[in-house]
């Protein structure tokens, strides 16, 4: 069930969360497990009611099944939640998230977990694209790679590209260090995606190693591939200083 | 404090349409068939088009308005325009400040149409969980409709309120333009704007009182990136202003500090100041002796880092003379970079504080508890759950008028430390018996606490728990949550919003059904076995208007049991859940009134007949001409 609504394999601890001393809070049961559990602890009569309300649900509609048979309403094209975080959860504004990213930064936090929290801090882009009608934002903490990316913004914005792998194609690192390469790829693929750094330069998406990246990245752009020539030279010289 | 989205004052203000949508107006009780709102149609529709009432007729609805003149309250002014067609258009001549909690619900036209002698508006526009990312950029609740109405209609309006809707530095224009009596402009949650739109503001309404961006998107710059940040804050005009209050802590960019001092300086009727964490406290200080006579202060930094390389180091005995000289002081919030060691400086202030908000820093229960001890006015407080438990031991112990309680996550993800617990729950409920609202993130809790606070507390009117780990059981007894939020419902008898986390079955949905009698919003995440729950809630809530849903079992059944409760409400969320296009098509069907969308993270997500995010609402304007491509309405 969880897939089917990406939440993935919950982690329930029944003993204290963070505790990775003790043993029991390591143990990690599964959603249908604890539902298991659950239904053990109730009255028969109990169990009997549950049962034959959910019976009646589903003798209504097809669609609401046992929770252990939804993974059939799973999406394939949705890009899998790779993580345990999820989209908005918990609920806490993202402002309040960057102000605190931006405490552990600058060291001023007095906990000693002020350096951990920082990676796992969300962190939303604005993400747009040349001719389309609107924007988005991408949590990049919700990626591991170039490529997960790539297919997350050939989702969104797939509609308005005649090629919708070019998008894709200008997204593995490596093959930025050729010159003759990046301007080919320029001048092929309609739209490449750039984005703005720390330092407010506009780069070609793919030019650094995925951690600088996710953590110089201020905002994303799909640009149109002519417009995108000039970041050429700057995106080999990095490069090359980094190489 | 006027801090934000969710706060107390949205309780009060929740009510039904203002157009009397529904069964009579307030007390809906059960299911609203079809004909209420067909009523409603005909009544409110008339606008220009009736025949004059008679002379006689005339003169005792100048006797009406002259009494409704007097009724301020909007629940009271919608059930007296639903007496007769008389009192209708008394009531509508007279209202003074128009309420729209739902910017769909209704066309600007028609609002204005009714409204003639309207001053003020408060327009909200997208759903909460827009505030966690959960609603697409660009769905809509765009404020130029709006503006363009009331700019036509309303040649005296003072005062405009907007929560969660975009609005461009055009539509701010226009509004400046437009409005020679303007005076309040509040922008909550908002977007779309930038400092050209503010400079706009600040030049053309001479008689602007107060300006308040609490939580907005303020950008930086333009698309096209010709445009520079506008140094707004130097537009204000040159002469003394009527300026009540200031606030900009959400504009990320610094502002011009000599104009900003000038300005103060300028504005003797200044009260509330809240500025941006680009104020160093050097800076502060010299606002705050500009400003003598301020009550609600917003501090931006508050450490010697910031303080202006020529000031020197300011010790923390400077900045406590300022605090001392400051005798109005209510409300202090902001710190949004503090040091710590600097806190002992707001301790002249704490003994008349009634407001403190900390929420933004980060420090210990050893830091906080020299400033709280001297809190003993303090109602309403909101800070980190870095204090731990301990620290709301010590809040608990000195501030026994507390009214509003808010416990933020430092780390907010589930796996998470977390700092409080049930203990630091028990401890507050135990010194503070006149708590009203509270909202606790935690790693751990007991159903024997939440039961605890419910029977310390009766007087709760908003509970929201979230317990980060999602569906985390009680701590020590494994159970589900089920009995402590039961507990809640039960005991908390002008309970009005409750929010539930945490291992939850059907059943905590029965008691909420079966208990929750006053409450209007209800907040679920994580919840629930099956269809059951909103069985319950559908046919046992009469009064919940505001249902929001994510990732919980519920389906086309459980849709299918809200189609008697819709209309009573203002809106349904239901995201990662599982209705299908068919059930939320059959809603459409059945509740021609009630606009059903299917929203996708891209136009891709609609083609299936699963349903990723569903937002429903009932709406006098029928399916809007603005939704972006992603969004479907059936």
């Amino acid at each position: 069930m969880e897939s089917g609504l990406g939440l993935e394999a919950t982690e329930l601890r029944l003993g204290l969360p963070g505790a990775g001393g003790e043993g029991e809070g390591a143990k990690k049961r599964g959603y249908e497990e604890t539902i298991d559990l659950k239904l053990q602890l109730q009255t028969p009569a109990d169990v009997k009611e549950l049962e034959e309300a959910a019976d009646n649900m589903v003798k209504k509609t097809p669609s609401v099944k046992n929770v252990a048979q939804c993974g059939s309403i799973v999406e394939p094209e949705k890009p899998p939640a790779s993580k345990a975080q999820v989209v908005g959860w918990p609920p806490v504004r993202s402002f309040r998230k960057s102000i605190l990213s931006f405490h552990s930064d600058k060291g001023g936090s007095n906990m000693e977990d002020g350096e951990k929290s920082c990676n796992s801090m969300a962190s939303f882009m604005k993400v747009s694209m040349d001719g389309a009608p609107y924007l988005r934002k991408v949590d990049l903490k919700m990626y591991k790679s170039y490529q997960e990316l790539s297919m997350a913004l050939q989702k969104m914005f797939g509609s308005f590209t005649n090629n919708g792998n070019c998008v894709s194609q200008g997204m593995s690192g490596k093959d930025f260090i050729n010159e003759s390469k990046v301007m080919n790829l320029l001048n092929r693929s309609e739209y490449v995606p750039t984005y703005e750094d720390k330092d407010g330069d506009w780069m070609l998406v793919g030019d650094v190693p995925w951690e600088m990246f996710v953590n110089s990245c201020k905002r994303l752009r799909i640009m149109k591939g002519s417009d995108a020539i000039g970041l050429a030279p700057r995106a080999l010289e990095k490069c090359k200083n980094t190489s | 404090m006027a801090e934000g989205g969710d706060g107390e004052g949205e309780e009060e203000e929740e009510r039904s349409c203002a157009l009397g949508f529904g069964t009579g107006g307030d007390d809906g009780a059960g299911c609203s068939g079809s004909p209420a709102p067909a009523a409603r149609m005909r009544s409110g529709s008339c606008g220009g088009k009736e025949q004059p009432p008679p002379f006689s007729e005339q003169v005792l609805e100048n006797v009406l308005e002259s009494v409704l003149e007097f009724l301020t309250c909007r629940r009271d002014r919608n059930a007296a325009s639903l007496v007769c067609r008389s009192w209708y258009r008394a009531e509508a001549q007279t209202r003074r400040e128009v309420f729209i909690g739902n910017c769909y619900a209704v066309s600007p036209g028609r609002t204005v149409a009714r409204f003639r002698s309207a001053r003020a508006m408060v327009l909200k526009g997208r759903p909460r969980f827009d505030d966690f990312n959960l609603v697409p950029p660009g769905w809509g609740a765009r404020f130029s409709p709006w503006a363009t109405a009331m700019t036509a209609a309303y040649p005296w309006f003072e005062r405009v309120c907007l929560k969660r809707i975009t609005v461009s530095d055009a539509d701010l224009a226009l509004l400046a333009r437009s409005f020679p009596s303007f005076r309040d402009l509040t922008l909550i949650c908002c977007d779309g704007f930038g400092t050209t739109g503010l400079a706009a503001v600040a030049e053309l309404c001479r008689n602007l009182r107060v300006l308040d961006l609490i939580e907005s998107d303020v950008e930086e710059e333009d698309e096209d990136e010709d445009e520079q940040v506008v140094d707004w804050i130097s537009r204000f005009p040159e002469t003394i202003t009527c300026l009540e209050s200031l606030s900009f802590e959400c504009v990320n960019c610094p502002v011009n500090f000599a104009a900003l001092e000038a300005l103060v300086a300028r504005s003797p009727s200044l009260r509330r100041l809240r500025v941006n964490e680009h104020v160093s406290v050097s800076q502060l200080r010299r606002l705050m002796e500009r400003a003598p006579q301020l009550t609600h202060l917003g501090i931006g930094s508050f450490d010697s880092g910031s303080a202006d390389a020529g000031a020197g180091d300011l010790d923390v005995t400077d900045m406590e003379s300022s605090f001392a000289a400051s005798k109005s002081l209510v409300c202090l919030s902001g710190f949004r970079v503090l040091d710590p060691t600097y806190l002992p400086a707001i301790f002249p202030a704490c003994a008349n504080l009634v407001s403190l908000n900390l929420s933004y820093a980060v420090f210990t229960a050893e830091q906080l508890k020299p400033v709280i001890v001297q809190c003993h006015n303090l109602q309403t407080f909101w800070v980190l759950d870095t204090i731990g438990d301990d620290g709301l031991r010590s809040v608990a112990t000195n501030c026994k008028k507390l009214s509003e309680l808010r416990v933020f996550p430092m780390d907010a993800s589930e796996d998470s430390e977390g700092f409080v617990s049930d203990s630091g729950l028990v401890a507050i409920s135990e010194g503070c018996p006149n708590l009203r609202s509270i909202l606790y993130f935690c790693q751990r809790m007991t159903n024997a606490a939440v039961v605890t606070m419910s029977k310390n507390c009766p007087d709760l009117a908003v509970f929201r728990l979230c317990i980060m780990g999602r569906r985390r059981p009680d701590r020590l007894t494994s159970q589900p949550m089920d009995e402590g939020f039961g507990a809640i419902v039960m005991n908390c008898k002008k309970l009005t919003r409750l929010a539930i986390s945490g291992l939850l079955t059907d059943r905590v949905f029965e008691y909420i059904a079966n208990h929750g009698r006053s409450v209007r919003t209800l907040s679920v995440a994580f919840s629930g076995d099956s269809d059951l729950s909103l069985k319950h809630l559908f046919q046992g809530c009469p009064n919940l208007k505001k249902l929001e849903i994510r990732d919980s079992p519920f389906g086309d059944a459980g849709l299918l049991f809200g189609v008697c409760h819709f209309y009573n409400m203002r809106f349904l969320w239901m995201s990662s859940c599982m209705p299908s296009l068919r059930g939320c098509k059959e809603v459409a069907r059945r509740l021609p009134h009630l606009v059903v969308e299917v929203i996708g993270d891209s136009p891709q997500d609609l083609h299936g007949d699963a349903v990723d995010k569903l937002y429903l609402y009932r709406s006098l304007a029928g399916p809007r001409e603005d939704a972006p491509p992603f969004v479907k309405i059936l």
